[in-house]
């Protein structure tokens, strides 16, 4: 089981890089985002890109709305946020239906593989099934080295195929929330 | 608070989109999205007949694609209530070009006339302008509405908001295209985007 620290200072790891050259080649504009710290490094590079603009959420179905009208103004947008605010947009994510949006979230994942918080269990183990339900293609990564191709694949399909997709980042890849006192 | 001579919502509407020009209108779910269909259908019109809660950002996500295009959100007082959050989220992100109206009749008018909490004790603007909006204000005057139209075709000064008190009666329908797609796609169309 890989541990992580409350903020992002240990070694940079080589998957937000392959996200964010990822995000770049696919001409992604605006990134709304609620903080996770499993997404620290990616949001870290969005704010120093010229090319991106990151707006912070105060709840993540700000970020649907967001996207919604970025495509209507003519840009492509990703959602970064955590297991748990998947549920904080299930209305709206009637919009990705509505408007066949080109739809793209990538979902940091807790509440699994060696949680210490129950709180965050509910949640993350409905996170899947919330999303197939409101009509979101789910792809997930578990290991560094897959998670290129399963973005890729999944930047492909929303942008081109304008089919939303969530890709879940399993808490088996950016390591269980470490408590200490 | 008084409730003598509150303006009548499609009087106000028609005179904000009277010299629109190439702004974008998009108008929160219920009575303002008739209210903005009853000015005229636009292809730069963008009607929500649900997402309770979201205009504002949608506004903003097409004020931040397109920043030398005005974009105007009408919306009731319910609807923004719900999406309150997104004012900080726009105090944030200060689009130059974004003006947010509310049309606050302090009532859910769709579902039977149930007070809002603007009725009682929520001041939106003050809201706003503690979320970093600083232009917000309330207008109370047709001569008002009209000195600040204008003002929604600067897209550097904003963001900007005003609240505005209506009377709480229920006008008949103007029911624009509830088309999603179509809303979208011929607002992509207007701004020079092809289909995928």
């Amino acid at each position: 089981m890989h541990a992580r620290a409350d903020t992002p200072t240990e070694t940079a790891a080589s998957w937000p890089e392959d996200i964010f050259a990822i995000l770049q080649r696919f001409d992604v504009r605006q990134v709304p985002y609620v903080p996770d710290a499993g997404h620290s490094q990616l949001i870290e590079r969005v704010l120093g890109a010229s090319s991106m603009r990151a707006v912070p959420l105060t709840t993540e179905e700000e970020g649907v709305a967001l996207l919604a009208g970025a495509w209507a103004g003519g840009q492509r947008g990703v959602l970064l946020m955590q297991s748990s605010g998947v549920g904080n947009c299930v209305n709206m994510l009637s919009l990705t239906q509505i408007f066949r949006l080109p739809f793209l979230t990538l979902v940091t994942m807790r509440g699994e593989w060696g949680e210490f918080n129950p709180w965050q269990v509910p949640m993350g183990s409905s996170t899947q099934a919330v999303f197939e339900l409101s009509g979101i293609k789910v792809l997930r990564a578990s290991h560094p080295e897959e998670v290129r191709e399963v973005v890729e694949a999944a930047a492909g399909q929303a942008y081109n195929a304008c089919t939303p997709t969530a890709v879940l980042l399993s808490q088996r890849l950016i390591g269980a929330k470490v408590f200490t006192k | 608070m008084s409730k003598a001579n509150l303006l009548e919502r499609r009087s106000v509407v028609g005179s904000l989109l009277a010299d629109r020009k190439d702004a974008v209108v998009v108008g929160g779910l219920g009575a303002s999205t008739y209210d903005i269909a009853a000015a005229g259908d636009h292809e730069r019109n963008f009607y929500l007949w649900g997402a309770m809660g979201g205009a504002v950002m949608i506004g903003l996500g097409v004020a931040l694609a397109q920043p030398d295009l005005p974009v105007v959100v009408i919306t009731g007082d319910g609807e923004m209530l719900m999406g309150m959050g997104s004012l900080a989220t726009v105090g944030l992100q200060k689009p130059g070009n974004l003006t947010i109206v509310v049309l606050d009749n302090e009532v859910y008018g769709e579902t039977g006339g149930q007070a809002s909490h603007t009725a009682a004790t929520v001041d939106l603007v003050g809201v706003a302008r503690s979320c970093g909006i600083a232009d917000a204000r309330a207008i109370a005057t047709m001569a008002e509405i009209e000195a600040f139209a204008p003002s929604m075709q600067d897209v550097s000064s904003g963001p900007r908001f005003a609240s505005i008190k209506i009377d709480s009666a229920n006008l008949e329908r103007v029911l624009s295209s509830r088309d999603g797609t179509f809303i979208v796609n011929r607002m992509r169309g207007a701004l020079g985007f092809n289909p995928i």
